[in-house]
Order: C-alpha cells, then structure tokens, then sequence
C-alpha cells in the first residue's frame, strides 16, 4: 500500500477518486454532528447553553494532538524509507495542526470566561497546547527557512521526532508544575463520565473533525504535488526570449511525476 | 578517546582565544538579572518571591545565546565536513562540541549565580540548590540546544529560528530547575525536583546527540 501510493501520478489519480466521496462524507457528518450539537443536545444543569462550545473545544483538543502524530510518523516514514510522499504529508498536515490548536485554545478561552471568570489561566492543560502550537510554529518555520525545500524537509523531520518524544516530557513537566482543569471525562476507567445524550454529538463531530482532517489534507498534498510539478515544468522550459510565446513544454518535461 | 578530548581541548581553546564567547553569556546573564528589578521595582519582597524564576529564565536565554556558535562557525569554514569523513562517529564529536559548550557556557553561569542570587536576595538557604540546579540542569541546555543549533544550520535567520525551536524544548528543564529552587526557598523539598532534572539531563545524554548528528548529516548532505 505504502510502496504503491509512492508514485505521485497514482497518488493524484486514486487521490482525485477519493476526494468527492471524502468530502461529501465530511460534510454530511459535520452537519449532523452540529445538528445533533447545537439543537438536539440538552444544556449542561450546571454550565447551562454554554456547555455546547465543547462539541468544537474537544475535538480541536483531540485533532490538535492527534496531528502531530500524524506529522511525526511521516517523519519517520520519511526519513527511514524516504517515501517521497511522507514529506508531503507532514508539510501538509504541519498548518492544519497549529489551525486545531489555535481553534481548541480559542474556544477553551471563550469557553473559560463564562465558566472560570477569565480567558486565560497558567493552567497545565492550557499551557502545555499552547506550547503545543509553539511546537507546530517552530516546524513550520523551520521547513520554510532554507531556500532547498528537500533541506528543510528532512530537518522539519529530525524536529517532528525530537518534537514527539519531547511532548510527553513537557506534559508531565507541565502537570507537575499546575493543575485546574478538570480530569479526562471520556476515555477513563470506569466508563466516561458524561452522559450519553451528550457523548453521542461529540464522538460525532470528533468523527467528523477527524474527516475533516483527510479531506484537507489531502487537498492540500494534491495542491503541494501539482506545485511541484508546475516548477518542474517551468525549470524544464528552454530560457524565454522577451517578445516570444512561452513555448509547450515538452512532454517528457515532468521528471517528478514520471 | 584522545580525538575526543583533543575536539574537546580544540573547542575550548577557541572559546578563550577568540575572546568574549565566555563574557559575552556571563554578560547576558548578569544584565538579564539586573534589568529584573529595574522592571518590578525595588522590593525585596517582590524580588524574593520571583528571583528563583528570574534567574533559570536569564540562564536559559544565555544558554540560547551561545548556541549558534556550537555549529556555524566550522559549518562555514568546512571543518564539519572533515570533523564528518573523520573516523569519530559523529555522535561522539557532537558530545565533545557539547561538553566544551557546557564549560564555557553552562559552568560560568553556575559558578556566578551566587552573586546573581543576592541581587534578587535569595534566601541563603536556597543558594546552594540554585547552584546545585544549575550544575544539573545546564548540561541539559547545551545538549537541546545543539540539535536545534545543527537543524538550522543554512537557513535563513537561523538565530531567530533556533530559539523558537529550542526554547518549548526547554521547558521541563526550567519548570523542574526553578521548581527546586522555589522548594528550597519553602523549605526543603528540593531534592524530587533537582532527581527529575537530572532524569532529564541523563535523558538527553544519549538521545540528543542522536539527534543533533541526524540533522548534521542532512545539514552537511
């Protein structure tokens, strides 16, 4: 699967395939866990009708975390089989990342001032995204510091793996140093504390984030592979004269794709 | 092993012929504590309550301070590339460039943090773990540091990139060593804080290098 998916050409055609089914899907499931969110389920006895920021603050959380695994195993995979499509994937997935991490800080800024009395607090859950997104920035930066994309692809690699054995460290670092908000309530022994009515809308629309997520990044690895093949075609053109056409690059001018 | 120490004697002697590479972390240092009480105002009781903080946190911009020299410089010049075809493995003179860093960098600054320590007026009590969490806690520093100083070999701007990579890598070293001084301000205490910093410099002992000489190597492909 992985060997096969290597060449770009067949990464664009099964991609291409994938992609109208991925999106009405997304949106479907978007739609109904809203639905379900917003209308359906019943406010919280304590937290009233603001406990429905939850159903975007959650699976922000769980997609902000999430991603940069998703990102590190593409290192990984990048750096130890050179797959030419992990890079891709990381670089991809690297800004749909900080974009959760910004969403889950944002709504559980706006989530906390009606409940906590303040949209921010050093607590370790929030410290420890926030600098989350400082991990997702600093790789972002990194990739698009060198002016050879290949150096910065594979230095943004050896940092998403530095990155993903540091974040346990710094969660426990962090924890150790405050704690306030409150503990897990879903994946928990002795089964989540939440009540199903309201569990149902928030698996659902952590479905759909998660949907989301492929459906945008595969949008984005197809736009990063058609770029690439653009410069290719471009640096494979004979040098232009001033007053003449751009003349058809020849059809063997795509060494990328081929 | 003699190669190792003869990188090691070799980066030493450059820091103190080349001048001012040692001054210039001590004088961050200092002035990054001194431009403390400026901002906060006079108080002792102020100063007492964040000197621990103030202090780890101008050590650690010291620290990130220094990094680019780790690298850049025999970057430039070519004398990684020979360093990289010698026959040390590229771990172990990542380890020697580290260990000659620490002693120009991270041992100035615990050797003075005494000094610095007074400045904030320290409680007296607590001076020695300030010192003694420094001493544990700076190795650390160098050996993050260095894998952030060797990712950003050849790029644009690499100062301003290496801390932004380096400094969420800093965390748990911070929070653990002011941790141990702020316990030993409370009164005792200190010693889980300053066991977890060591955990993290002895974590790092090993797996830094790996990395660091995982990014020279694309760095110098």
């Amino acid at each position: 699967m992985l060997t096969r998916l290597a060449n770009p050409a067949r990464f664009m055609r099964m991609s291409g395939a994938a992609l109208p089914f991925l999106t009405i899907t997304t949106v479907g499931v978007l739609g109904v866990g809203l639905y379900l969110a917003l209308f359906v389920a019943p406010p919280d006895y304590q937290q009233g009708e603001s406990v429905r920021i939850m159903f975007i603050h959650v699976p922000a959380a769980i997609m902000a975390e999430g991603v940069y695994y998703v990102i590190a195993l593409a290192s990984f995979v990048a750096l130890v089989w050179r797959h030419p499509l992990a890079d891709v994937a990381a670089q991809a997935a690297a800004p749909l990342g900080a974009a959760f991490t910004l969403v889950c800080l944002a709504t559980g800024s706006l989530w906390g001032r009606p409940m906590w009395g303040t949209w921010w607090v050093w607590d370790a859950r929030l410290t420890s995204v926030l600098v989350l997104f400082f991990l997702y920035l600093g790789y972002i930066a990194l990739v698009n510091a060198f002016d050879d994309p290949g150096r910065g692809a594979r230095a943004g690699a050896v940092l998403a793996l530095v990155g993903v054995v540091d974040l346990p460290i710094i969660k426990f670092s962090v924890d150790w140093w405050n704690t306030l908000h409150q503990p897990t309530s879903i994946l928990r022994a002795g089964g989540p504390t939440i009540d199903k009515s309201m569990l149902v809308p928030l698996l659902i629309m952590a479905l759909g984030f998660a949907l989301l997520f492929s459906t945008l990044l595969l949008v984005r690895m197809r736009t990063a592979l058609n770029e690439r093949k653009a410069r290719a075609l471009r640096l494979a053109a004979p040098p232009r004269r001033r007053g003449t056409e751009i003349p058809p690059a020849p059809p063997d001018a795509t060494p990328a794709l081929r | 092993m003699g190669a190792y120490f003869g990188l090691f004697r070799r980066e030493l002697l450059l820091a103190v012929r080349q001048g001012g590479e040692i001054g210039l972390a001590l004088g961050f240092f200092v002035l990054a504590v001194v431009l403390f009480p400026l901002g906060v105002g006079p108080e002792a009781e102020m100063l007492r309550r964040i000197g621990a903080g103030v202090v780890w946190v101008a050590a650690l911009l010291a620290a990130v301070l220094s990094l680019d020299r780790l690298f850049a410089v025999d970057h430039a010049d070519g004398t990684l590339d020979l360093l990289a075809l010698s026959a040390m493995p590229l771990e172990g003179v990542v380890i020697a460039k580290c260990a000659a860093h620490w002693v120009t960098t991270g041992l100035p600054l615990t050797v003075i943090s005494p000094f610095l320590a007074e400045l904030v007026d320290m409680d007296t009590a607590a001076i020695p773990v300030l010192a003694l969490s420094l001493l544990i806690g700076t190795p650390a520093l160098s050996l993050l540091g260095a894998i952030a100083a060797a990712l950003t070999l050849g790029a644009r701007r690499p100062g301003v990139l290496s801390s932004l990579v380096v400094l969420p890598l800093y965390l748990p070293v911070l929070i653990f060593g002011a941790g141990a001084v702020e316990a030993g301000i409370a009164g005792g205490g200190a010693r889980p804080h300053l066991l977890l910093l060591g955990a993290l410099t002895l974590a790092a002992l090993p797996l830094a290098p790996l990395a660091t000489a995982a990014a020279l190597r694309q760095a110098l492909d």
